[in-house]
């Protein structure tokens, strides 16, 4: 509050009463422009409670003269936005896969869609650059498990992994282990074998022992010569990629108790046509067939 | 206090050929408040040197800003034949034989850096005579106050004009005077909004009303500013808006030439009488003609101030009314610091020194920043290439045990043709390139004056790898003329 209200000896105008630091503020009035302008304002707010929403009531609110709403407001753009997909959306459903890879602006709106649909159910676990981690699959290499083609990747996506669905794609590996198909020094003549059937060092004597075993439990999944075989989802174990790991401790690990991935199926979650962006999507990223 | 009005003094001065005109400058020493109401200026007509440098000045500038857009330039077929262009949708900007691309914004950098030096260097040689003569508020505002004076008249009729009771007379002239102002200003939006689109065409689109809405806005908000600014504001615009001024004080030193009134000349000051004795008084004869030219509304006589834009209208009422009593012009004149000093001293003035060390410098610091940019204008490459590493994931094992990296390119080609572009790697072994989409890494073709993006996959054997990242060029070329783009990146593979 103001109190010493005094006279400036200098300009004859009153002080304020504040002081600080010695230095005392000058009661001078303001500028008649600033005046104005502040009142104007005053105005200018008034109209924004009787425009736009303003004040709270017990339970709702003033909604003012034009019902005026931000959520609407967004509401209508998703629908003006869903509206102009839609003649691309339409297009999609009936082309096929190839039809779309083959019109550049199909193509490139489905990439869009694809990208942004893999970014909300699939990078959870693939990753969002879709690099998966041990036991997802990396959707950028040129190894598939259960094939690259574009048809084999919609497949893969409507019907899923190990699913609830009828279709789904399954696969199974005995756990030799603890199934006790195999010995321990069995098992580890066999991780010897793979190890030289992927180039890596190894011991050639065990690989030798290992290489009847693997003919005799292996070879009927993943082929005699280790390249796997797709159409049970049996991985090449020739090449330079591992789902869980290539080194002998893990793959010791894989024989013994053996490995099963899970994939939801998206048919009758995602519609058709954000399931054929996605296949094109997946197939863009660099490894597909 | 009766500013408004106007009234000659005939008691003292019987047959003096100079009237007194009643007039108080607006920030008078004696009483400078610092919040009261505006007080009316009515700037009079001012004849002499200066107030015709200022008509040509104005006569210039406005000239280049009404007709610049309009001049032509053949660029080929496939860019405009618009001289002077910003073109927004197509991110160009076009002057004359410059080109310039969104990513080349520096030459703007240049050119704001040259424009601030060249103002220093104007002001420390004389004052604000940037703000006198060739800026825009003031090109404007004196517009708008001869557009005045040919409808009201000059200052005592429009003081007795806004002092006489409403009637025809006064509305017709005061609604004539503010339609003026409004063409003006609609005329001056007008023009803004051809720098931006092909002349022509828009012109005819605006008059038929098919021009887009933001051309019709722009004019708007122009006819607006310049409206308020050159008719209603006027001189508040530089006392009160403007941070120059503030900033032009620290510009000036002792030798620059500062619009000033020699008190030791004219002090003390008397009204004039006829075939008076002027040796016991000074050459002032208080007649206030330079307050009353003043569009600032100041006294010059009251020393330098803030509010002073160096137009020297002050310089030509003054002089003429010296050549009327016979004394020596230039009693109020551009003048230095030291020459001042020097005639207190009684020391003889000397020429003002152009060539100092704040000139020399300036001057340098502009012809370096020029030659900068016309050197880097001179050799401005028609091809350019942008390289983006894939971040996620950094890089992908492949079947065989080798590393790829993925990158997006984008080649820039700012000739008006087409041109095909092949695209390789320098400095990293055994790499394999694949550009998506195409067959082989030749024959990308990216349209005239445009951008393309590929995808390309670089891969390398596990075994050729030193490290877990390397340093290595892309390089893009013309097929045709063999033009080069090379640009680093790097490779990444797994931790070694």
């Amino acid at each position: 509050m103001a109190h010493n209200v005094e006279k400036d000896a200098v300009t004859g105008v009153d002080t304020t009463g504040h002081e600080w630091d010695g230095i005392k503020e000058l009661n001078n009035p303001l500028p008649r422009w600033w005046l104005w302008t502040f009142y104007i304002t005053i105005v200018w707010s008034i109209g924004y409670w009787v425009v736009y929403p303003a004040w709270p009531l017990v339970s709702s609110y003033t909604e003012g003269m034009f019902g005026y709403s931000s959520r609407q407001e967004v509401m209508d753009r998703i629908a003006e936005a869903k509206e102009a997909q839609s003649a691309y959306l339409g297009k999609i459903e009936s082309a096929s896969l190839d039809e779309i890879r083959n019109d550049g602006e199909l193509l490139n709106f489905a990439l869009a869609g694809g990208r942004s649909a893999f970014a909300v159910n699939c990078s959870q676990c693939h990753g969002q650059g879709a690099q998966g981690f041990v036991g997802y699959p990396n959707l950028n290499d040129d190894d598939w498990i259960w094939g690259g083609k574009p048809e084999e990747i919609m497949q893969t996506i409507n019907f899923g992994i190990r699913s609830a669905h009828d279709d789904t794609r399954f696969s199974q590996m005995p756990a030799f282990g603890t199934d006790e198909i195999l010995e321990r020094p069995q098992i580890n003549a066999v991780v010897e074998y793979v190890l030289k059937l992927s180039g890596q060092e190894h011991d050639a004597a065990l690989a030798g022992t290992g290489q009847e075993i693997f003919v005799e439990q292996c070879a009927a999944c993943h082929g005699e010569n280790g390249k796997g075989m797709r159409e049970l989802g049996a991985p090449n174990l020739s090449d330079s990629i591992w789902l869980y790991g290539g080194d002998r401790e893990t793959l010791r690990a894989t024989v013994t108790n053996a490995r099963y991935g899970v994939m939801p199926a998206w048919t009758g979650r995602l519609d058709e046509a954000t399931i054929k962006q996605l296949a094109v999507y997946v197939h863009s990223l660099g490894g597909g067939e | 206090m009766d500013q408004a009005s106007q009234v000659s003094s005939p008691a003292t001065a019987p047959q003096a050929a100079v009237e007194k005109i009643d007039v108080d400058a607006v920030n008078k020493k004696e009483e400078r408040s610092l919040y009261k109401a505006r007080v009316k200026i009515y700037p009079k007509r001012a004849t002499g040197t200066f107030r015709k440098l200022k008509w040509l000045v104005m006569a210039a500038t406005l000239a280049v800003y009404y007709l610049a857009p309009w001049i032509r330039w053949d660029r080929g077929p496939n860019a405009p034949d618009q001289a002077i262009l910003i073109d927004f949708p197509a991110r160009r900007f076009y002057f004359f034989f410059i080109e310039i691309w969104p990513e080349e914004v520096y030459y703007l950098t240049g050119l704001l850096i040259i424009a601030a030096l060249a103002l220093f260097l104007v002001t420390s040689l004389a004052g604000r005579v940037w703000c006198g003569y060739t800026c825009p508020q003031t090109v404007w505002t004196d517009l708008f106050i001869w557009v005045e004076r040919l409808v009201e008249g000059d200052r005592s009729a429009r003081i007795r004009l806004d002092k006489s009771p409403l009637s025809l007379n006064k509305v017709v002239r005061k609604a004539t005077k503010h339609v003026l102002w409004l063409l003006i200003g609609a005329a001056t939006g007008g023009a803004w909004i051809f720098y931006f689109a092909d002349a022509p065409t828009l012109f005819v689109d605006v008059f038929t009303l098919q021009a887009p809405l933001v051309a019709y806005s722009t004019i708007a908000v122009l006819t607006a500013t310049t409206y308020t600014f050159g008719g209603m504001m006027r001189e508040q615009v530089c006392t009160f808006m403007c941070p120059w001024p503030r900033i032009q004080g620290a510009l000036v030193d002792e030798d620059s030439l500062i619009v000033s009134y020699k008190d030791d000349r004219g002090e003390p000051r008397a009204p004039f009488r006829k075939n008076q004795d002027w040796s016991a008084r000074g050459d002032c004869i208080d007649c206030n003609q330079c307050v009353a030219v003043c569009p600032m509304g100041i006294d010059i006589r009251d020393g330098q101030q803030l509010e002073c834009i160096h137009c020297a209208l002050c310089i030509d009422a003054c002089n003429e009314v010296m050549t009327r009593i016979d004394r020596p012009l230039n009693l109020i004149s551009y003048d230095t610091y030291v020459n001042h000093e020097r005639r207190a001293a009684n020391q003889p003035t000397q020429k003002p020194r152009l060539i100092r060390a704040r000139t020399v410098i300036y001057s340098a610091l502009i012809s370096v920043v020029g030659l900068i940019m016309l050197a880097t204008l001179l050799t401005r490459s028609t091809l350019d290439i942008n390289i983006l590493h894939d971040r996620n994931p950094l890089f992908v094992t492949l079947s065989d045990g080798s590393i790829r990296n993925g990158y997006t390119i984008k080649i820039l080609n700012k000739q008006h043709d087409v041109r095909r572009f092949e695209v390789a790697v320098e400095g990293l072994e055994n790499a394999v390139i694949s550009v998506v989409g195409h067959e082989g890494t030749s024959g990308l073709e990216v349209p005239a004056d445009r951008l393309a993006q590929f995808r390309v996959f670089v891969a390398v054997p596990a075994s050729s790898l030193a490290d877990e990242q390397q340093d290595f060029d892309f390089v893009v070329t013309d097929l045709v003329d063999g033009n080069r783009a090379v640009n680093d990146t790097i490779f990444r593979g797994p931790d070694k």
